[in-house]
């Protein structure tokens, strides 16, 4: 039986398709998918070639490599000055603590490193006992060893810390401090009793309206004038408290969006099992909620240790400010002496915060169970 | 010595203007099985929820094994602990393992020490035939497989009474057995239960009594068999018809 529907002759073969598999056809699928954007993927390669050899020219090719002096450095046609980064590298590490001293920051940065390193590296057992030599007894061996003034140590003032240094401690206590801090004003802000709801809805909106550069002048300049005469805080002091206040209400925001994305029924649970308020958040909640904003959190964190370069503005030496303030030298000042600070700064910083990236990046794969929501 | 489980009187309960639960009268003797019943938005899920105060009434009195239910933080912390609860969606905690999940309250509201909390919530991960899936996360799991963890997990407590909000409405039908299997396991255990659900069978099973609920009012309760034969409300044949076919 034939159907008058059904066809009885082939239709015409239509031509092969293009090849999806190969090499060729992977990197016409990336590159130039259609001519419009390989036209752009030309642009842009045209571009960004143009710009890294301009960088390559200038730091390596054109570089100076060794001099004495900025004589090289300002003769026409030169590229990076390194000579005067090698220069300076130690005042950019120690600001002016005193050469003899040296060893005390040095053995700081050992101790910071080592319980450090024991913290993130989650094969590494104690954590515990690192926690509490970290958070409690590290910053007090810290605080001892670098102003000194006690058991036989000279003394050495907080306007003598600067670079690397200083840059760290305040980058690390305002990290440590602002996440405590605003888990408890995220928890405030959520509470059901309204003065605890006003303060801290209060203090974050204040605090998250003003310019950190605000807070800093506030601490050093305006604070001074409402104390009594004679007591006068020091100025490094003055800038934690600020640096870790204010990073405290941005990590109070996205510590608050984090547990709004808990559902009510874990809250449930976690009473009909007994659990009391504290134990639900701590156990329950907090760990669910700090895993869903750990991008969040380390957004703050990197954004808080490039703020530290305010602290410049209160006249605190921090790694920033040594290195601009080393433009001026007169044996270094020349063409490139500024391009080649700012060049190294922006590595230095970038070195910091990539590598936090890169940590959150590998905290978040470790951390997942399976579960989405 | 007292015989009751839960007295509920003149409970009365509002959200706002509306009237969820209207002058609710309970007597739950202890080890009686009781299953409730009603149309969605009847109030009954609301109605156990007062038994541990994951919701609060406004009038009547809540008595649950001789401690009332006030604002008192201790009676409420206590009725807890005595009282063990499964959720329609699990609710289980997925940043723990399933071990994790069953020991967390044992050893931070019991203070147990943490190799016999384990040891307590291994027995109770038996009974509820999935200890080979202690160390996985909720994640892990199927739904059915996850419900019956939360069954464990409420056991680990060593609750006198359970409380079922619709256990089996989130699974899929072919898993729906395996938890009504664990439920009648704990029933003929002698637990004290009260269980919301639509699964009549389980119902008729295990049930001392069935309550029917609409409009935030116990409309009849009788014992299953005459339940299920001989309704009395108009409202109950009705709703019977709609879900027996």
């Amino acid at each position: 039986m034939t159907l008058s529907y059904v066809r009885t002759i082939d239709a015409p073969k239509l031509p092969a398709p293009t090849s999806t598999s190969g090499l060729l056809a992977k990197l016409r699928d990336r590159f130039a998918p259609t001519p419009l954007s390989g036209l752009g993927t030309i642009i842009i390669a045209l571009f960004l070639g143009w710009a890294f050899w301009s960088i390559f020219q200038w730091a390596i090719i054109n570089a100076v490599w060794t001099a004495a002096d900025r004589e090289p450095c300002n003769a026409a046609g030169a590229g990076a000055c390194w000579p005067f980064v090698q220069a300076k590298a130690l005042q950019w590490v120690y600001g002016f603590y005193p050469i003899a001293e040296r060893w005390r920051p040095n053995t700081i940065f050992l101790l910071g490193g080592l319980s450090m390193a024991g913290l993130l590296i989650p094969k590494i057992p104690y954590k515990g006992w690192n926690a509490l030599f970290f958070f409690i007894a590290f910053p007090i061996i810290a605080y001892v060893l670098l102003t000194g003034g006690r058991f036989g140590l000279e003394a050495v003032g907080t306007e003598q810390w600067g670079g690397l240094l200083v840059t760290l401690i305040v980058a690390i206590t305002g990290i440590v401090a602002s996440l405590p801090l605003g888990i408890l004003l995220a928890l405030g802000r959520r509470s059901e009793m309204p003065v605890v709801r006003t303060l801290c809805t209060g203090f974050i909106e204040i605090v998250r309206g003003v310019p950190l550069i605000t807070v800093l002048f506030m601490a050093s300049v305006m604070f001074p004038l409402f104390m009594p005469p004679g007591i006068n805080p020091d100025k490094l002091l003055k800038a934690l408290v600020g640096v870790g206040l204010f990073s405290a209400a941005y990590m109070a925001e996205v510590v608050r969006g984090g547990l709004q994305a808990i559902p009510k029924g874990q809250y449930e649970a976690s009473m009909a099992v007994g659990l009391s308020y504290w134990r639900m958040m701590l156990l329950v909640v907090m760990p669910q909620a700090l895993k869903v904003v750990i991008p969040g959190i380390v957004n703050s964190f990197i954004s808080l240790f490039k703020d530290t370069s305010l602290v410049s503005i209160i006249g605190i030496f921090d790694l920033f400010n040594i290195v601009q303030s080393g433009f001026n030298d007169a044996k270094w000042a020349s063409a490139q002496t500024g391009n080649t600070g700012y060049f190294a700064l922006a590595l230095i910083y970038w070195a910091f915060c990539f590598s936090m990236s890169r940590y959150s990046q590998f905290i978040e794969r470790k951390l997942n169970t399976g579960y989405t929501r | 010595m007292d015989q009751s489980a839960v007295v509920m009187k003149s409970v009365n309960k509002w959200y706002g203007q509306f009237h969820v639960l209207r002058d609710i009268n309970l007597d739950v003797k202890k080890g009686e099985r009781i299953v409730i019943c009603g149309p969605s938005g009847s109030g009954k899920s609301t109605m156990i929820r007062c038994i541990n105060r994951l919701e609060e009434h406004q009038q009547g009195d809540i008595v649950v094994d001789g401690i009332p239910l006030t604002t008192n933080l201790k009676n409420i912390d206590d009725v807890r602990r005595e009282v063990g609860m499964v959720f329609q969606h699990f609710n289980l905690f997925p940043h723990l393992t399933v071990l994790e999940n069953c020991t967390l309250a044992p050893m931070w509201v019991r203070k147990e020490p943490k190799a016999q909390a384990e040891e307590t919530a291994m027995k109770f991960l038996t009974r509820v035939k999935i200890p080979e899936q202690a160390l996985k996360y909720p994640g892990q799991l199927s739904g059915g497989q996850q419900q019956r963890v939360a069954i464990a997990r409420a056991l680990c407590m060593n609750p006198k009474i359970m409380l079922f909000d619709e256990p089996t409405s989130a699974l899929d039908p072919e898993m729906i057995k395996e938890v009504l299997d664990v439920m009648v396991d704990l029933a003929q255990g002698g637990m004290t239960m009260l269980c919301v659900t639509h699964e009549m069978a389980f119902a008729r099973q295990v049930a001392n009594r069935v309550i029917f609920m609409d409009q935030g009012q116990i409309v009849e309760q009788n014992e299953p068999n005459e339940f299920f034969l001989n309704p009395k409300s108009p409202r109950t044949k009705l709703f019977l018809e709609q879900i027996l076919h």
